[in-house]
């Protein structure tokens, strides 16, 4: 299975480092010419490919959207058509929206397989993942499922919360939102708040 | 050479009763603390800008003028400017003031901002977050070089051939990096030294970005420039006294900063690690301090160390403490532990 990481700030570099220490073949997308983050990729996740964002998501099975929330609408939606899209972003700052992150990246991302994860893990405490419970949510069974997986091999515990709109329990100010929890608690909280 | 300094974000302090002190009684308490740090054999004092009722220390250069008036040895400098809600040309004209006034000792360190209070109040978008720290990243290099500036941009007027004064001798500029590798390569593009801002987690994670740093100084044809190190910590007679004193702080601190900056609250637990040796938080005796700072000074080839200190809620007396001992006990240790 192949990895495109959108993004190359924060977030991008750690989750293409796990994903390349647990074998994935892994392609990284700054915004515009890849040349531009050739030596950031080289130095902080050496073995992945730099690329065109649009070269990157064509290629690959699974994309991480890494990048600001108010960067998301310059993404072209096309692209991501019959993807497994993984929605890391949070809004920045926190806002009380009606919707999570995720019900907007479905909402434009036609045909798009969206599961939101790894969005309330902080990038800082990602490496190493020592197993810590990150929460998915996901209406489409199958996709849940492969992202499931590709947590479980990068070294997360992954605990399904749900619907993609249940992803807003993953989000700022959700008492899991930063915190280093295990699986029972997770489910707990999770089955308290369905 | 290695160097050590303080910064505050100027939170407000209280009475021993735990009363707050006055946004003027707090301003003019920073002025003593600097004056201390320079008393103490401290090389660098900064203000980080801050623009809320917590922090009320907006006007950095104005509280380092008054510290340079008092002192004749340490260098003064922001932590951080946030340039990106700021002009670069009265960023520049503000710090070349403060270099003339202070014979030589200004410093700036730019930042994007991770406390984006200064946006909505000088009518930014966040949404061009980015766009205004690089445009003006470069203008203020420009500016750096002395002499008439031909520039051009979307983020303010353009200038052609302008003389911006001062004149004044070149002073250091860093740029404070919070995580963003794209930060890391552009003070390497303008020659800018590196400050990275350790305030969580694994401070050994930086690593590789020193190592991006020094390659790209090198790949850029730039001479060596210094990385350094900006960490919050506090330290008392002993490890029992500074965790004690900052736990009840730190916990409403980063709660109610929580609640805008996306962090998670502090648990007694999550502070442990903090405090611990694999932690963000320089907190402690002097002992435990100056090593675990030797250790992360090593870990990411650094050659200067800036502990944050203060905390809102902390007495001014408390945070002279910290400043004395910060000086004459943890400073001379670590000088020792890297030599």
């Amino acid at each position: 299975m192949k990895i495109a990481v959108l993004g190359a700030g924060h977030v991008g570099p750690v989750v293409a480092r796990l994903a390349l220490a647990a074998g994935y073949p892994v392609a990284i997308a700054g915004s515009g010419d890849p040349a531009r983050i050739a030596m950031i990729t080289e130095f902080l996740a050496p073995g992945a490919v730099p690329l065109s964002a649009s070269d990157a998501v064509a290629d690959a099975d699974l994309v991480v959207l890494a990048i600001p929330w108010h960067r998301f609408g310059t993404l072209e939606p096309g692209m991501f058509a019959g993807k497994v899209v993984v929605d890391a972003m949070n809004h920045w700052p926190p806002a009380a929206q009606p919707l999570g992150t995720s019900e907007e990246v479905a909402a434009r991302l036609v045909g798009a397989h969206v599961v939101k994860t790894l969005n309330h893990i902080a990038y800082q405490d990602m490496e190493p993942p020592n197993g810590r419970a990150v929460g998915l949510a996901g209406d489409d069974a199958a996709a849940v499922d492969v992202v499931s997986e590709f947590l479980r091999r990068i070294g997360f515990e992954p605990v399904p919360v749900g619907p993609l709109a249940a992803g807003r329990l993953l989000e700022p100010g959700s008492p899991v939102f930063g915190v280093a929890v295990r699986r029972p608690e997770f489910e707990q909280f999770a089955k308290e708040q369905s | 050479m290695t160097t050590f300094g303080l910064d505050t974000f100027g939170d407000v302090t209280h009475d021993a009763s735990g009363t707050p002190l006055t946004h003027a009684q707090t301003i003019r308490d920073v002025v003593e603390q600097g004056v201390l740090a320079d008393q103490v054999g401290l090389d660098f004092f900064g203000i980080g800008e801050h623009h809320t009722p917590d922090m009320p220390l907006s006007a950095a250069d104005v509280v380092l003028a008054a510290i340079a008036a008092r002192t004749s040895r340490i260098h003064l400098g922001s932590a951080v400017t946030v340039l990106s809600s700021d002009d670069p040309v009265r960023v520049f004209q503000r710090f070349s003031t403060l270099n003339a006034v202070s014979g030589g000792r200004a410093e700036v360190i730019l930042g994007r901002g991770s406390s984006v209070d200064s946006f909505p109040l000088f009518g930014y978008d966040l949404a061009d977050y980015e766009d205004l720290f690089e445009e003006k990243t470069h203008l203020f290099a420009e500016l750096l070089k002395g002499g008439p500036v031909t520039w051009q941009g979307k983020t303010r007027a353009s200038l052609h051939e302008q003389d911006v004064v001062p004149f004044t001798e070149p002073f250091p500029t860093w740029i404070g990096v919070g995580g963003s590798p794209q930060s890391v390569v552009r003070a390497a593009s303008y020659g800018f030294s590196l400050m990275l801002a350790i305030i969580g987690g694994h401070p050994g994670r930086f690593a590789p970005f020193s190592e991006l740093y020094l390659h790209a100084l090198e790949k850029f044809g730039r001479s060596p420039l210094p990385i350094g190190i900006h960490s919050p910590g506090h330290v008392a007679p002993t490890d029992e006294q500074a965790r004690e004193e900052f736990w009840p702080h730190y916990l409403d601190v980063i709660t109610r900063l929580g609640k805008t900056r996306g962090f998670a609250t502090p648990t007694p637990q999550s502070y442990a690690h903090e405090v611990g040796p694999h932690g963000a938080l320089f907190v402690g005796s002097p002992e435990t301090v100056a090593e675990k700072m030797a250790r992360t000074m090593k870990t990411l080839k650094a050659s200067r160390f800036d502990l944050k200190y203060g905390i809102g809620g902390l007495s001014h007396g408390s945070l002279m403490r910290t400043i004395e001992l910060y000086g004459t006990e943890v400073v001379p240790r670590v000088r020792d532990l890297l030599a």
